[in-house]
């Protein structure tokens, strides 16, 4: 690797004076060219150029070929690798336990769409605060090649022949359960992604990006509509997206020549220009029936889909205290003796 | 018919002289729908009869339904202080005419038999005591709503055994204002047909048996209280940050007890903000899963549970034991297999809890035994969960969760929390090579950090997949195994650790008694009455697993130690025969499998029957 310099020499450095290396994890063993090791690089441009403090960021995953990929990045950062199809779960009573924490939940098609999709839509009904990315490739890689339950109908595999059922959208699913912050992406569109996640990291509650990554080894055949040709041919990209961080400064013009911003939670501000389609991001109404005209059309649309800032997180409908709860000292975990004897009096 | 099951427990002859009264010893036993307010009337009488001195416990023995269904509900009046279930019922409230014939036919000879002068009965008994009510008419001369007549007819019992045995109208005026939270229109109208009753029973029904019950002075300072509530409490005193959890009868009034005493005890009324998280989840897994997350982040967290959620947290609690997170979930056991019988109690999960998860796994389990031990294994278990940075699992059961027991008041803990092995960023700068697995102390638990810590070296990925010392992926023969070393001795750490267990030993025994959990009252019950038939009987009362020296010394002095429990494998004489196998053969499985709460005279047929056998 050689660490990224400006023509001065000197290490390009974000505002907490780390580079884009501080924010690597171990090396990748998964497959060459596969699409999560493209997510894994986007999550890392991420987080330098949001000048993220690793401690403060904790990696969650489930398990499978996406699930591995926490271990390659952020080495800096906490993470857990927890059970198949739970990691919702486990990160709900992370950020329950320490509000202040910037949860990543990395998740694949099987994890979510199939084992996980109870805990992922509970999750998004809770609305946790966590970047909850699907890596769907639309095939069980582990096990070496079974459709997953996002793969379309009609797919055909070299073992497990043609799939026949419809597939689960991870973003309706989303959209059903109220989600704030759906998106859709391509892990061979490097920007869009590195930009959504941006986004995503920013936003106040569950934000759910759902980037078809392909599998070069089991599902990026000719005919497959997760490869990466299929990708580069077929995306419908619904805007150009720049996400625009606090310290920037930036005027506030809507509307112009197609141009619109959304502002999120304690200052940042996504700006989408629109490309070609006429699309509202805030209309939950308008992005089902867009994802259910694409799904009728077989169209490959890609970008932010809706976002909802007024949504309550968890965090705020249980009325928690602002210190975290891992952080309480003693004298207010431990309730006081007069209120001991006020609790008794309810049993003599 | 629906067949109670004790049925089949043909009454004993009272053993007493026909003339002598019968004070404060025996039990009430009432036969209703489930549903129809009973609980409150059983409450009621129980709480009055406390208050006037006299010992009791109540048993619950209700229907897996909401209502319409038969449900006994058992006061045992005990001068001693016993509060095991006993196996006779001496007064019966016969309320239900579907079961009317079989209750009248478990009454012992001498008995009474309240009920409702509309039920009839296909065997009428000349050997009880038949008082008949006119609950109808009583209930209507009261000008209660239509809507409310099933519902206040169970006063009608009340006041017709206040004034059949004595008991105090005050005090049962006095449970009705506690029951009511002083509403002064519930409690004038029950209140009213309890007097009304009384007062017709005066003066119509003459009193034909010889049991009273008189005031004492044995309860005072003593608290009514049931195990959950017990439990919750002292979860909130131990720190409780996080608690999810799914509904299931038995465990549920746990968490709902919490929910009540929660914002009595941790909440802030000036921010209106609170230092806990209760979480109702989608299922057992995701209950499961937020507990074990805030317990990796840093929280002190629970969920309670029964049989099938217990079930269904099987991997994540073999999750938590081989990635080492902290954290509690109580087990309020009920019958299995299965769904079983959802409101049967039961201490059929000893094993399944010890062992669970796949490979080779073994849990932290503490049994409380008492109201004090629900309370205080309430905040023992997160200091244990996170020294020994491992689940922690409380086996209690709906005898025990659910029914209200008798209790010296709880008292406030008097110890500090028990963080265990956390590094702050400073401490961890002292570390010249710390891994997040590594025995730097020869104990087995090593030192973790939690997420947030600003040390760089702080961070690790935790995971369920095989890990060297450092938390790196590995799947190098040596790092698995000095990984499963290390839980094996984290494992015996813990044996000296867990509160061990109560010893109750007699000079001139011959034979010991094992047992643990809701058993103990049955078992220092038949203590007693063996003693009486001549046989002494050293007790040892398990309190936690893994098991200790303490019980192995017990096994050594006794050539028969009889094991009790409510399981139909002897789950807890397994894990003994096991602990000390050189002192197998000497063990005896006393277990009985039927869904009702342990008895005495059940522990004393057996010994004697092993003891004396018959030839």
């Amino acid at each position: 690797m050689t660490v990224e310099t400006k023509t001065n020499g000197k290490p390009n450095v974000n505002r907490i004076g780390l580079t884009s290396q501080d924010y690597r994890g171990g090396e990748t063993t998964l497959c060459q060219g596969c699409g999560h090791n493209s997510i894994t690089s986007q999550i890392i441009a991420a987080a330098f150029e949001l000048s993220l403090a690793p401690h403060q960021v904790i990696k969650m995953s489930g398990i499978g070929c996406s699930s591995k990929t926490p271990a390659y990045f952020m080495s800096r950062s906490h993470g857990f690798n927890t059970l198949h199809g739970r990691m919702p779960s486990v990160t709900t009573g992370a950020v329950l336990a320490n509000r202040t924490l910037l949860a990543i939940g990395i998740s694949g098609d099987g994890d979510t769409g199939s084992i996980g999709l109870g805990q992922f839509k509970h999750m998004v009904r809770r609305n946790v605060p966590v970047v909850y990315i699907v890596e769907n490739n639309g095939v069980y890689g582990l096990t070496k090649g079974q459709f997953s339950a996002t793969a379309d109908v009609g797919q055909t595999l070299k073992y497990a022949g043609t799939n026949v059922l419809p597939p689960i959208d991870i973003c309706i699913e989303a959209l059903a359960a109220d989600c704030g912050f759906v998106a859709r992406s391509f892990a061979g569109d490097a920007k869009q992604v590195r930009e959504l996640l941006k986004a995503a990291m920013s936003f106040h509650g569950t934000a759910v990006i759902d980037i078809i990554s392909p599998c070069v080894t089991f599902n990026n055949h000719h005919d497959s509509t997760k490869s990466y040709d299929y990708g580069k041919a077929h995306e419908e990209r619904l805007q150009d997206i720049q996400f625009i961080p606090r310290f920037d400064e930036v005027h506030v013009e809507y509307e112009e020549g197609g141009e619109r911003y959304v502002q999120l939670h304690d200052g940042p501000m996504i700006k989408l220009r629109k490309l070609g389609r006429d699309y509202d991001p805030t209309n939950r109404w308008q992005a089902i029936e867009l994802l259910e005209r694409a799904r009728q059309n077989h169209e490959f649309i890609t970008g932010l889909l809706y976002i909802n800032t007024q949504r309550q997180t968890l965090h705020e409908v249980m009325h928690l205290t602002d210190t975290p709860l891992a952080y309480l000292p003693e004298d207010r975990l431990r309730p006081s003796r007069e209120r001991f004897e006020q609790a008794m009096q309810e049993f003599v | 018919m629906i067949q109670m099951p004790d049925t089949e427990i043909q009454p004993r002859p009272l053993d007493r002289p026909a003339s002598e009264p019968i004070v404060n010893d025996f039990s009430i036993v009432a036969a209703t729908v489930n549903g129809s307010g009973s609980q409150t009337a059983n409450n009621v009488l129980m709480r009055a009869i406390f208050k006037m001195g006299v010992p009791v416990s109540g048993k619950n023995l209700f229907p897996s339904n909401i209502q319409g269904l038969p449900t006994w509900f058992t006061i045992r009046v005990s001068k001693d202080g016993y509060t095991a279930r006993r196996e006779t019922t001496e007064i019966l409230v016969a309320f239900n005419q579907r079961t009317a014939d079989e209750d009248l036919a478990s009454l012992v000879p001498g008995g009474v038999c309240v009920h409702p002068n509309d039920i009839t009965f296909t065997n009428p008994r000349s050997d009880v005591s038949f008082y008949p009510l006119p609950v109808r008419d009583l209930v209507k001369q009261s000008g209660v709503d239509a809507k409310l007549r099933d519902y206040i007819a169970n006063m009608v019992y009340v006041g017709a055994l206040a004034e059949l045995l004595s008991i105090d109208m005050n005090e049962i005026k006095a449970a009705l204002e506690r029951h009511f939270k002083g509403k002064a229109k519930p409690v004038s109208l029950n209140y009213g047909v309890v007097v009304a009753a009384a007062e017709w029973v005066r003066a119509n029904l003459p009193k034909t048996d010889r049991f009273q019950v008189a005031p004492m002075d044995k309860t005072q300072g003593l608290i009514l209280v049931d195990g959950n509530t017990a439990a919750a409490f002292g979860a909130l005193m131990g720190g409780m940050t996080v608690c999810a959890w799914y509904p299931i009868t038995p465990s549920t009034s746990l968490v709902d007890a919490m929910t009540e005493l929660a914002p009595i005890l941790r909440a802030d009324p000036e921010t209106n903000t609170t230092t806990y998280a209760i979480i109702q989840t989608e299922d057992e897994i995701a209950a499961a899963g937020i507990v074990v997350g805030a317990g990796w982040a840093g929280a002190r967290a629970m969920t309670a549970t029964s049989g099938p959620g217990l079930s269904l947290m099987n991997e994540f609690v073999s999750l938590a034991y081989f990635a080492e997170v902290p954290c509690v979930i109580w087990d309020v056991q009920r019958m299995g297999p299965s769904t079983g019988l959802p409101t049967r109690t039961s201490q059929g999960d000893v094993l399944s809890a010890y062992y669970m998860g796949h490979g080779d796994t073994h849990h932290v389990i503490l049994f409380p035994g008492s109201m004090i031990e629900c309370f205080e294994f309430g905040y023992l278990a997160f200091d244990l969960a996170e020294r020994l940075q491992t689940p922690v699992l409380v086996l209690s059961d709906l005898d025990l969760g659910m029914n209200n027991w008798m209790s010296e008041p709880f008292t406030y803990p008097d110890r500090p929390l028990d963080r265990g092995k956390v590094l702050s960023a400073d401490e961890l700068e002292k570390f010249k090579d710390w891994g997040r697995y590594k025995d730097i102390d020869g104990d087995g638990i090593p030192y973790r950090t939690l997420p947030g810590n600003p040390n760089p070296r702080a961070a690790y990925l935790a995971r369920g997949t095989g890990h060297n010392e450092y938390a790196i992926y590995s799947e190098r023969p040596q790092d698995w195994q000095r990984n499963l070393d290390r839980l094996t001795r984290k494992h015996n750490t813990a044996r000296t650790l867990v509160p061990k267990p109560v010893v109750q030993e007699a000079e001139d025994a011959t034979i010991g008694i094992v047992a643990y959990g809701s058993t103990d009252p049955a078992v220092r019950e038949a203590c007693d009455m063996l003693r009486a038939r001549g046989i002494t009987a050293s007790y040892l009362r398990i309190r936690a697993l893994p098991l200790e020296a303490t019980l192995t010394d017990f096994l050594a002095k006794y050539e028969r130690v009889y094991v009790v429990e409510l399981n139909q494998d002897g789950q807890m004489a397994q894990l003994v025969q096991l602990h000390a196998p050189e002192y197998a053969a000497r063990i005896r499985p006393i277990h009985i499998c039927n869904g009702l709460p342990m008895s005495a005279q059940f522990v004393v047929d057996s010994i004697v029957s092993a003891e004396h056998p018959v030839t």
